[in-house]
């Protein structure tokens, strides 16, 4: 019996060991692989060259993260402020916290649908760069909601007792100490949703349109980096810009991630040493 | 004078405070805009249409306006029964090490590289599927008509991509079970595995099922990724082969060039989509409320 048990437990433990090993593996294989075809396909002329440069498209994403930040950003950090440290439970939070999860599942290819018929038809914006950030906009929200939220509520709430006895207003609490206390929380959010928006396409691709241009104003269309790889993958005909390209955007994902990563320890450390 | 201060800030303070409340219901407003213009622009071609025709026709061929989505829901099905399958197993398997058997310093790597998985676009995904796993299914199954673009190229992305969010939230839900429960059951006599299957995992499953059904909606919802190695011919799926064309890539494909009721059909077929997803995330609502109260 006993000896019966130790062998099914090594076996069991031989397949934790296997799968483990083979996630982490197909990672540095998709990366590794991606990395070594497309690295040395990086060139001045890669990304400068008139015709095929990726110039266009990385200023287009540049344009876009900034834009859709903007409207994102102050939207979802209200409304965390208002969950925590206003909203009592009840229904109205129910509705709210439903609408967040459901949001964060919607499918980009629905976002791409909505955004198509109603920024670009319906608003008149067309396929342009304004779409393309109200649309992404929407999709980070849950993003960026749900990470205030849990930045603010490991703020001590002797925090807010002290600043409440000092006589401060509740609002001036909020601005005061709560915000600036959870300010790595709210940066990770803000680094997570640039990932985000860095890796969409489908979403992009039916309300910021294809064309290869330099974007001019707000109303132009463009295609981000992602869209740019999504597009030269399904020609086929440029294989190792299109391998240029995803390396570009695994480099890219990568420093997000690192930054988020050390954004986020950083919040850890301060929250530590407070207490 | 505290009152005094206390009444001039009050209108400021209102204003800002309904605005709280206004953005917060934005999230409200967004969902709630989503279907309607969805529902308005896909609902009525499927009467059009016909709704049995629609949803159970064989034959999806616009220039014929034969608008039938049934090879593409099952093929959508499949795809995703095939890949949580596969995301499920491994998935778990993972959340353990990470979370029970793994030695320190291997779990910081191994988390952070789970983590970078999940950041990585989806194109690039689908591209490495083109470029890698589509030859090898090719040159090792047969050399398939399909030249490798197949049902299984999907599962197998599929897999790979949902993978990240089975782990973070299994592994998450099997370290806050009580520590109580763990040396309960190993004081009792039982072994580490033991423990880990019958108590860690059985107190986790709320948490390890939310992981699921964002994974399956993670699957269900992928795109572009599906496009590069799916093959794309409408056809009943008839073995793991098969070139297939999923709810998803139907539309991103077709959007570009349709026109009149062919452009209605693809809104259609994102209204049976988002019913697919609208349902999986009532059932993730009851999840995560079971999940609290467990917590």
């Amino acid at each position: 019996m006993r000896t019966q048990t130790k062998i099914s437990d090594f076996i069991i433990k031989i397949f934790i060991w296997l799968f483990t090993l083979i996630a982490v593996g197909a990672l540095i294989l998709i990366v590794g692989f991606v990395l070594i075809k497309g690295l040395p396909y990086i060139s001045w002329n890669f990304i400068v060259s008139p015709d095929t440069g990726i110039l266009p498209m990385i200023v287009t994403t540049l344009i876009i993260i900034p834009l859709t930040l903007i409207i994102a950003a102050p939207i979802g950090i209200c409304s965390a402020i208002y969950l925590v440290e206003y909203a009592r439970p009840g229904k109205i939070v129910n509705l709210i916290r439903f609408a967040t999860e459901s949001l964060a599942g919607i499918p980009s290819i629905i976002y791409g649908l909505f955004g198509y018929v109603f920024f670009c038809l319906t608003l008149g914006f067309n396929y342009s760069i304004l779409s393309g950030s109200l649309t992404l906009s929407i999709m980070v929200l849950p993003t960026i909601i749900r990470t205030t939220e849990e930045a603010i509520k490991t703020v001590p709430n002797s925090y807010r007792e002290g600043s409440l006895a000092l006589g401060a207003t509740k609002l001036t609490t909020i601005f005061k100490i709560i915000l600036p206390s959870s300010i790595s929380g709210i940066l990770t959010a803000i680094i997570l949703s640039i990932g985000r928006i860095v890796g969409e396409t489908a979403a992009v691709i039916f309300t910021l349109g294809t064309v290869t241009d330099m974007p001019k104003n707000l109303m132009s269309s463009g295609r981000t980096l992602a869209t740019h790889m999504y597009n030269l993958a399904r020609e086929g005909t440029n294989e190792n810009a299109a391998f240029a390209t995803a390396a570009v955007l695994i480099i890219v994902v990568a420093l997000i991630n690192l930054s988020a990563r050390s954004v986020a320890g950083q919040f850890q450390k301060k929250l530590h040493s407070k207490k | 004078m505290v009152s005094k201060k206390n009444i001039n800030a009050k209108p400021l303070t209102l204003i800002i405070e309904k605005m709280f409340f206004i953005c917060a219901c934005i999230s409200i407003l967004s969902l709630l805009i989503i279907t309607v213009y969805l529902f308005i622009s896909g609902g009525p071609p499927i009467f059009k249409i016909g709704f049995f025709n629609f949803l159970f026709g064989m034959e999806w061929n616009p220039e014929a306006s034969k608008f039938g989505i049934l090879p593409m829901i099952t093929s959508s099905l499949l795809a995703t029964l095939g890949s949580v399958i596969i995301g499920v197993v491994v998935g778990l398997f993972v959340a353990i090490f990470l979370a029970e058997i793994g030695p320190k310093w291997l779990v910081k790597p191994f988390s952070f590289a789970i983590e970078l998985l999940a950041g990585i676009p989806s194109v690039v995904f689908g591209f490495f599927g083109l470029i890698v796993i589509v030859p090898l299914i090719y040159n090792n199954l047969g050399q398939p008509i399909s030249g490798g673009l197949s049902l299984l190229a999907v599962i197998i992305i599929l897999s790979i991509m949902i993978l990240p969010t089975i782990i973070n939230i299994s592994e998450t839900s099997i370290r806050a079970v009580r520590k109580e429960y763990k040396e309960g059951s190993l004081a009792l006599g039982a072994s580490h595995i033991q423990t880990i299957f019958k108590v860690l995992i059985p107190a986790a499953k709320s948490g390890i099922f939310t992981g699921i059904v964002l994974g399956i909606g993670r699957a269900i919802g992928e795109t572009m990724a599906v496009i590069l190695v799916a093959g794309n011919s409408v056809q009943m799926p008839t073995g793991i082969l098969s070139s297939v064309r999923t709810l998803t890539s139907n539309i991103a494909l077709e959007m570009g060039y349709s026109a009149d009721l062919h452009r209605e059909a693809l809104f259609a077929t994102g209204v049976v989509l988002f019913t697919f997803i609208m349902i999986l995330n009532i059932l993730l609502n009851v999840f995560i409320r079971n999940r609290r109260a467990e917590l």
